[in-house]
């Protein structure tokens, strides 16, 4: 269960284990979405977290970003994304798409809180993470396909039926992997913000578990 | 590979098709053809470039059925497939020129004003081997011929020296 072991450590917030559907789980062994909430405020980032960009830059070569795709958490994604029909060259796994970003700009840019924390626990552990607005959650998140007739929130026309996405218990907060519905995302006027891990099979728990602590400590230390 | 035999027509015929199962088995076919294709692109990047995209099949992430996983199955098997023949194409390549290159330090008038670069022979870094004439030419009209071997790449220091320019601006 996610968050048992931090709970036991006494990390707090312990993230919190969100749920799949039946059918999903049973096409797709592995996947599932782990969540924490952290009282934060979007901005500028301070100079601890720009300060440590820059070190994770200096850590990043092309050669890495080259064999990115042989390491087992990147492959697990590029793999999930393959089985759900994305092209992971051009729809990027959001650790390669990273890496690439950083090889062409020279540098990982400061986008802000939350951005930047996000950012360094991908990095760093590979894991997918993403934000949205906590506030504006209704219950734990899940994934699910789309029901029929469903549309994303801020998106025109419905959804494709059999379409992933992240919910929350009353509609859908974004796609698996891709945009986020209108509204859920962080804003200036957010402050309390819910980074969520995706979890798919060959990523381990423990890997989930350190990307929401890596990435909550930098929210809660701004 | 096309689906042979489509589920409704298996219905008719009075035989089960385990359809969840056989997706699971794509998508193990999938994960292990990923891992293959990932490791001949980090093989192969620098010597030559192989072919190792294959679309996607769905503009959003959604469900596949067998069809589409098959589909991405066989173009991800094609991909390696054509992938791994680029590969040993370059590797022969780098043979032939790797004993071109033996011959060319034996007896480089043979081979005047030639060029190898690492890149040739399958070795990183830039320059490569140059057979010029001793003393320009006086050389050239001797016929003394040697071999110089270039590092090519630009010295750290020179590009530091850049970093700092560009900073100072």
């Amino acid at each position: 269960m996610a968050g048992a072991a931090a709970e036991r450590m006494g990390w707090v917030p312990a993230p919190r284990q969100g749920w799949v559907a039946p059918h999903i789980a049973s096409e797709f062994p592995g996947v599932g979405v782990a969540w924490v909430e952290v009282d934060a405020k979007p901005g500028k980032s301070p100079d601890a977290v720009r300060h440590r960009l820059r070190d994770l830059s200096d850590r990043t070569y092309g050669s890495h970003a080259i064999r990115l795709r042989e390491r087992p958490i990147p492959w697990a994604y590029r793999v999930f994304f393959r089985q759900i029909g994305l092209d992971p060259d051009r729809t990027r796994t959001p650790v390669e798409q990273l890496t690439l970003d950083r090889l062409h700009d020279g540098g990982f840019r400061s986008r802000g809180i939350p951005a930047d924390a996000l950012n360094i626990a991908i990095v760093e552990t590979g894991v997918a993470l993403r934000a949205f607005d906590a506030d504006r959650l209704e219950g734990p998140l899940c994934i699910r396909d789309s029901a029929p007739g469903e549309s994303l929130p801020g998106q025109a026309g419905e959804m494709a039926g059999g379409t992933l996405t992240i919910a929350d218990e009353r509609q859908p907060v974004g796609l698996l992997f891709g945009r986020t519905a209108a509204g859920f995302g962080v804003e200036p006027a957010s402050r309390r913000i819910a980074v969520a891990a995706v979890q798919v099979k060959g990523v381990p728990q423990i890997a989930v578990e350190e990307a929401l602590w890596m990435a909550a400590a930098t929210l809660e230390s701004v | 590979m096309p689906a042979l035999l489509k589920p409704e027509e298996a219905v008719g015929l009075g035989a089960g098709i385990d359809e969840r199962g056989a997706r699971l088995e794509l998508r193990r076919q999938i994960s292990r053809l990923e891992a293959e294709l990932a490791r001949l692109f980090g093989e192969a990047f620098g010597h030559t470039d192989i072919p190792h995209r294959v679309d996607g099949v769905a503009p959003v992430p959604r469900l596949l059925g067998l069809g589409e996983l098959e589909a991405i199955r066989d173009s991800l098997a094609d991909r390696i497939s054509e992938a791994r023949a680029a590969v040993v194409e370059r590797s022969r390549a780098e043979s032939r020129n790797r004993e071109l290159l033996a011959e060319m330090l034996e007896a480089p008038e043979r081979f005047k004003w030639g060029r190898i670069t690492r890149a040739d022979v399958g070795e990183p870094g830039c320059g490569g081997w140059y057979s010029r004439p001793w003393l320009g030419p006086v050389g050239m009209l001797m016929g003394w011929w040697r071999v110089k071997v270039s590092s090519g790449c630009p010295l750290a220091g020179r590009l530091a020296a850049v970093e700092r320019r560009l900073e100072a601006r």
